[in-house]
C-alpha cells in the first residue's frame, strides 16, 4: 500500500483516489464494463440481446465478488444466475413468441419518466454514498473472508435456521411455479413437464 | 480499495435496473431489470461485509438467501408471466390494464391513454 | 270524596273524555255522542258541587310537587276561592250546553268527533286554568286552548276563510303569549314562584321590583287572549268556525281566561299605576271601537262577535278599575247571555240560510219559523243592552259604578283618571250596544219581503238548551246581593245615577235605532219604484259618488248573503236583491265604510307587519337558494371534479403507478438526506 503523501486532505485512514492500487484499477475497469453492460442491457431494442447482455453484466458482478475475496459467492453467482437464471429467462423468451430482432416497441411510453426518475435517483444515491464513505478503506488483506471453508463454516453455523427456511421457500416456490404453469386443458397436459424441468434446474 | 468504488458501482445498477423496470415493454426484460437491482444490493451487502469484517458475515449468507430467493422469484415470475401470455396472447405489462377506470373487456384496447399517463405522472418527477 | 278531589276530576273528565273521543272517534262512532256529553256533564256538576262546598268562604289551596324543577318549583296545585268556582260553574254549564246543541247541529258532519272531543279537551284546558293554583300549570292550559281554538276555527277547513281564520287567531294570541311567557317568568323570578298564593303574598308585602313592565308584558298575552285593542282582529275572523264553537270558546270561555287572569292578579297589576291606565285606555278604545264597528257589520255573527269585544272591554274596564268582582260578575253574566246569543244566531242562520243581516231582513217572518230562538234571543239581546231587570243591567252597573266610584275619588285602587275614561267610554258604548242590539233584532226579525223559508221545526236539543241559557240570563242579575261574599265583599249592587245614565243611554239608543229603521223601511219601500229613476239621474247629480258608494256597498251585501261556511246543508230559495233597512248606515254617516271594515285595523297591520314579514321570508330564501346552495353545491361539484382528475390517473398501466411511487420516494429521499445535511451542518 503506498502511503497518500500526495492528497493530504482525504488521507487519514488510507491512500487517495488519486494513488491507486491494482485491485482497484481492476474492480474500476470491470465494473465500468459490468455498468456498460447493464446499460444495454436495459436499452438495447432486441429482446433476446438483452438476455445475453445480463449475462455479461452478472458475469462482470461475480469478478467484483472476487476482487472483493468473495469467492464462493462469485462462484454461487456464476453457476445460479448465468448458469440457469439466465437459461430460464430464454426459456421465457421464448415461450412468449419475443420477436427476433430489433422490435420497435421495447420501450413503453413510460420512458422519459423512468429516466427522469433513475436520473434523479442516481444521483441522489451516489451523491449520499460518495459523501457517506469518500474516505472509508476496505483492507482486503488479512484472513481470507470469503473462501468456502468460511462460508460454509458460517451458514452451518449461524445461519441454520434461515437457511432450512429458505429451502421450504423453495420448495413452495416450486409448487406454486407447477401450479401455475399447468395448464388446466387436458389436451396440453403435456406442457407441465417443461415447468418442472425448469424448476430443476434453478435448484 | 476504496468503499466508495462498489457502492457508487453498486448504486448506479440500482439505478439502472430502476430504469429497466420502468421503461421496459416486455415482462420478461422487466424481470431482467428486477435482477439487475437484486445483485446491485448483493454487491453493496459483500462489500459492506468485507468493509466491516463480521464474525457473522451477515452480509455474505444475506448475499446467498438473496441469491437463492431471486431464483424462486424469477421462477414464479417467469410462471405468472406465462399464463399472461396464454390467457392474453402478449405479455406486455402497458396492455394489461385491465384496472384501468372506465375499462373495457378488449385486452387489445391500448388506446391514448399512456400520453395521459404521462402528463399526469409528470409533476412528480419535476418534484 | 273530598273537595279536593273532586276539583281535580273537574278538568280530568273532559280531559280523560276527549282522549276516549279522539281514540275511539272512528272505530265506536254510536259512542261519541255519550263521551261528548256526559264527561263535560259531570264535570259541571262537579264544577257546582266545588262552588256550592267552597260558598265562598276561605280559598281551597292545595299543591303537590311532582318533581324538583330547579330553582323556581313548579306545583301541581288547586286554588280555588269564589272566583274560581263561580267561573267554572259557568264553564261547565256552557260547555254543556254547547256538547249537547252541537249534537243536533253538526249531527250531519263527517268530522264530528274529533270536533266533539277537541270541544272536551278545550273545556278541560279552560277548567285547569281556572283551578290551577301555579302559573306554569295555568299556561300549559292557556295553550292548550290557543292550539284547540286553532283546530276548532279551521273546523271547515275546505273554505279558504276558515284556513286563513285559524292561522290568524292561532298567530295573533301566539304574538300576545310570548310577552306574556317572558312577564311570566319576569313575575316567577321577582317572587320566587310560580304559586299563585306566594306572589300575591310576595305582592302584599312590596317585594315586587318591576311590577309595571311584568305588568304591561302580561297584559300584552291577556289583549291577545281577550281579543283587545290591538290584538282583537283574530276574533271576527274565526267566526269562520262553527257557530257552537264561537258560542264556547269565542263567548263565554277562551276570551274570559284572559279576563279572568288579571281578576286573579289584580294585585300584581294594581300595584302599577300606568299599567291600569294602560288597561283603562285599552278598554275604552276597544269598547268603542267595537261598539261601532259592531252596528257597520252584515254577518249576524261578526256582530255578535265585535259585541263580544266590546263587552270583554268592559271587564277590562272594571279590572283597570280595581274591581275585580265586578268583572268576573260580568262575565259571568255575559258568558250566558253570550252563550245564548251564538246558540240562538245558530238557529237563526239554520233557519234563514244565510248569515247576512241584509238578507234577514228581507224576509218575512223568520220569528214565527223559529219563536224559541225569537224569545230567547230578545232576552239575550235585552241584556245585551243592559235593560233591566235582565241580568246584563246588574253586571254593567257594577262595571259603571266601580268606574264611577273611582272618578269621584271614593275608591283609590286606581287613577281617577282611569275611571273617569271607563266611566265615560262605558256609557257612550252603552247607548251603542243598544243600538246595535236592536239592529240586530230588527233586522233579523222584523225584515219585510218574502216569506222566510221553512225548514221544519228545530231539534229539541238546539231550543231547549236555548232555553236553559235564557233562565240566567234573566234571573242572574237578582243574585248580585249573594254574590258580593263569594267575591272581594265589594257591593255588586247598582246606584241610582248609573243606572239612570247607562239605561238612559242604552234606551236612547234603542229608539234612535228604532227611528231610523223606521225610516229606512219606509224608504226601502219605495226604493224599488224609485231606484231606476235616480239612478238615471244620479250622473247629474253632484251626489254622483254617494251613489257609486252605496252601489259597491250593494255589492258586498250579496256577496254576505252566499254563507261564509258550509254549515247551512239544506236549500234556501234565492233572496231578490235590493236595499235593505238598515238602520246602522244612516247612524253612523259616513263612519259607516270604515266601521263596516274594522277600521281598517286589518289593512294596516297587514302593510305593517305582514308585508315586511314576507320580504325578509322573500330574501332569507333567496339567499338559502342563491349563497348558501351555492357552497353547498359548490362542495358536491368540487368534490366530483377532484375525484375526475384522480380518475384520470387511473390509467391501468403498472409501470406509471410504480412510477409515480418511485419519484415520490425519490424525493423523500433526497429531502431526508438535504435536511440531515443542514442539521449537521448547523
Amino acid at each position: 500500500m503506498t502511503p497518500a503523501a500526495t492528497l493530504a486532505a482525504a488521507a487519514t485512514t488510507g491512500p487517495g483516489f488519486l494513488s491507486p492500487t491494482g485491485v482497484e484499477i481492476a474492480f474500476l475497469l470491470v465494473g465500468l464494463a459490468t455498468l456498460g453492460a447493464a446499460l444495454v442491457t436495459v436499452t438495447t431494442r432486441q429482446l433476446v440481446h438483452a438476455a445475453l447482455w445480463l449475462v455479461v453484466t452478472l458475469g462482470g458482478i461475480a469478478v467484483e465478488y472476487l476482487l472483493l475475496t468473495a469467492e464462493f459467492i462469485a462462484w454461487v453467482q456464476v453457476l445460479i444466475y448465468l448458469g440457469s437464471v439466465i437459461v430460464l429467462l430464454l426459456f421465457g423468451l421464448m415461450l412468449t413468441k419475443a420477436p427476433i430482432g430489433r422490435s420497435p416497441d421495447a420501450d413503453s411510453g413510460n420512458r422519459p419518466i423512468a429516466l427522469g426518475v433513475a436520473v434523479v435517483a442516481a444521483v441522489a444515491l451516489v451523491w449520499v454514498v460518495v459523501d457517506a464513505f469518500r474516505t472509508t478503506w476496505i483492507d482486503l488483506d488479512g484472513p481470507v473472508q470469503g473462501s468456502t471453508k468460511v462460508s460454509g463454516e458460517i451458514l452451518f453455523q449461524h445461519w441454520v435456521l434461515p437457511f432450512e427456511a429458505l429451502s421450504v421457500l423453495l420448495l413452495a416456490a416450486l409448487i406454486g411455479a407447477i401450479v401455475l404453469s399447468r395448464r388446466n386443458d387436458p389436451a396440453d397436459a403435456g406442457d407441465a413437464g417443461d415447468a418442472d424441468a425448469r424448476d430443476k434446474g434453478k435448484r | 480499495m476504496h468503499l466508495a468504488y462498489p457502492a457508487v458501482l453498486a448504486a448506479l445498477l440500482f439505478c439502472t435496473g430502476l430504469y429497466g423496470v420502468l421503461a421496459r415493454r416486455n415482462a420478461i426484460l422487466v424481470l431482467m431489470s428486477v435482477e439487475l437491482m437484486l445483485n446491485a444490493v448483493n454487491l453493496n451487502l459483500v462489500a459492506f461485509d468485507v468493509w466491516l469484517r463480521d464474525t457473522l458475515h451477515a452480509g455474505q449468507a444475506l448475499t446467498l438467501f438473496t441469491i437463492a430467493i431471486a431464483a424462486a422469484e424469477i421462477g414464479i415470475g417467469l410462471a405468472i408471466v406465462l399464463m399472461v401470455y396464454r390467457n392474453r396472447g402478449t405479455s406486455d405489462v402497458d396492455r394489461l390494464r385491465d384496472t384501468a377506470e372506465g375499462h373495457e373487456p378488449d385486452p387489445n384496447a391500448t388506446g391514448d391513454s399512456t400520453a395521459d399517463t404521462t402528463s399526469t405522472a409528470r409533476p412528480e418527477v419535476a418534484a | 270524596m273530598s273537595t279536593t278531589t273532586l276539583a281535580v276530576l273537574v278538568p280530568l273528565l273532559p280531559f280523560l273524555g276527549a282522549v276516549a273521543g279522539l281514540l275511539l272517534g272512528r272505530t265506536a262512532p254510536g259512542f261519541v255522542r255519550p263521551l261528548a256529553i256526559l264527561p263535560t256533564l259531570a264535570a259541571a256538576v262537579l264544577a257546582v258541587t266545588v262552588a256550592v262546598r267552597q260558598g265562598g268562604g276561605q280559598p281551597i289551596s292545595t299543591a303537590t310537587e311532582l318533581t324538583p324543577t330547579g330553582s323556581v318549583p313548579i306545583d301541581l296545585s288547586l286554588y280555588i276561592d269564589g272566583f274560581a268556582a263561580l267561573v267554572a260553574v259557568l264553564v261547565g254549564v256552557v260547555a254543556t250546553c254547547v256538547q249537547l246543541y252541537s249534537t243536533a247541529y253538526l249531527r250531519e258532519d263527517p268530522r264530528y268527533p274529533s270536533y266533539a272531543a277537541l270541544v272536551s279537551l278545550f273545556t278541560s284546558a279552560m277548567l285547569l286554568v281556572v283551578y290551577s293554583g301555579d302559573l306554569m300549570v295555568l299556561l300549559v292550559g292557556w295553550e292548550v286552548m290557543g292550539i284547540c281554538s286553532y283546530f276548532l276555527v279551521g273546523h271547515y277547513w275546505e273554505t279558504e276563510a276558515a284556513r286563513s281564520a285559524s292561522l290568524k287567531a292561532f298567530l295573533v294570541t301566539k304574538l300576545g303569549d310570548v310577552p306574556f311567557l317572558i312577564g311570566l317568568f319576569a313575575l316567577a323570578t321577582d317572587a320566587g314562584s310560580f304559586r299563585i298564593t306566594k306572589i300575591l303574598g310576595t305582592v302584599a308585602a312590596g317585594g315586587l321590583d318591576h311590577p309595571t313592565l311584568i305588568a304591561l308584558l302580561l297584559l300584552a298575552g291577556v289583549a291577545g287572549k281577550s281579543a283587545q285593542f290591538p290584538l282583537h282582529t283574530w276574533l271576527p275572523d274565526a267566526m269562520a268556525g262553527p257557530t257552537p264553537v264561537s258560542a264556547l270558546i269565542h263567548a263565554a270561555t277562551m276570551v274570559a281566561a284572559g279576563v279572568y287572569f288579571i281578576a286573579r292578579l289584580l294585585p300584581v297589576f294594581a300595584a302599577s299605576a300606568a299599567a291600569l291606565v294602560v288597561m283603562a285606555v285599552m278598554a275604552a278604545v276597544t269598547m268603542v271601537g267595537s261598539a261601532l264597528a259592531a252596528l257597520a257589520q252584515d254577518d249576524i255573527k261578526r256582530v255578535l262577535a265585535y259585541s263580544t269585544i266590546g263587552q270583554l272591554a268592559y271587564m277590562t274596564g272594571a279590572l283597570a278599575v280595581g274591581d275585580r268582582g265586578a268583572a268576573v260578575f260580568h262575565l259571568l253574566s255575559h258568558g250566558a247571555f253570550k252563550a245564548l246569543l251564538f246558540l240562538g244566531a245558530g238557529v237563526i242562520i239554520h233557519a234563514a240560510g244565510t248569515n247576512s243581516l241584509a238578507a234577514m231582513s228581507r224576509m218575512d217572518g223568520l220569528a214565527k219559523r223559529i219563536p224559541d230562538a225569537f224569545w230567547t234571543m230578545t232576552i239575550a239581546l235585552l241584556a245585551l243592552a243592559a235593560i233591566p231587570p235582565f241580568a246584563g243591567f246588574f253586571s254593567k252597573e257594577a262595571v259603571l259604578v266601580a268606574a264611577e266610584q273611582t272618578a269621584t275619588g271614593h275608591s283609590d285602587l286606581a287613577p281617577s283618571a282611569a275611571g273617569w275614561l271607563v266611566l265615560i267610554s262605558g256609557v257612550l258604548t252603552a247607548l251603542l250596544t243598544a243600538a246595535y242590539a236592536a239592529r240586530l233584532w230588527l233586522m233579523a226579525f222584523r225584515g219585510r219581503g218574502t216569506p222566510a223559508p221553512d225548514h221544519g221545526k228545530e231539534p229539541l236539543a238546539m231550543t231547549g238548551v236555548l232555553w236553559l241559557l235564557a233562565v240566567p240570563s234573566v234571573a242572574f242579575g237578582l243574585a248580585a246581593d249573594s254574590l258580593a261574599d263569594w267575591f272581594d265583599g265589594r257591593a255588586l249592587t247598582p246606584t241610582v245615577a248609573t243606572s239612570v245614565l247607562g239605561t238612559g243611554a242604552a234606551l236612547l239608543g234603542a229608539m234612535l235605532t228604532y227611528a231610523l229603521w223606521q225610516r229606512a223601511t219606509a224608504r226601502a219601500a219605495s226604493a224599488p219604484a224609485a231606484g231606476p229613476a235616480r239612478r238615471a239621474t244620479a250622473a247629474e247629480q253632484p251626489a254622483a259618488v254617494a251613489a257609486t258608494v252605496s252601489a259597491a256597498t250593494a255589492a258586498a251585501e250579496s256577496a254576505a248573503e252566499t254563507p261564509e261556511v258550509a254549515e247551512v246543508t239544506h236549500e234556501h230559495p234565492a233572496v231578490p236583491a235590493g236595499p235593505a233597512a238598515d238602520p246602522g248606515r244612516a247612524l253612523l254617516g259616513p263612519l259607516h265604510r270604515h266601521a263596516a271594515d274594522g277600521f281598517h285595523l286589518d289593512a294596516l297591520y297587514d302593510r305593517l307587519f305582514v308585508r315586511p314579514v314576507r320580504a325578509a321570508a322573500r330574501l332569507v330564501g333567496f339567499l338559502d337558494r342563491e349563497v348558501v346552495d351555492t357552497y353547498v353545491r359548490g362542495a358536491g361539484s368540487g368534490t366530483r371534479l377532484l375525484g375526475g382528475l384522480v380518475r384520470r390517473a387511473q390509467t391501468g398501466n403498472v409501470q406509471s403507478y410504480l412510477s409515480a411511487l418511485l419519484a415520490g420516494a425519490v424525493v423523500l429521499a433526497i429531502a431526508t438526506a438535504v435536511l440531515a445535511n443542514v442539521n449537521a451542518g448547523s
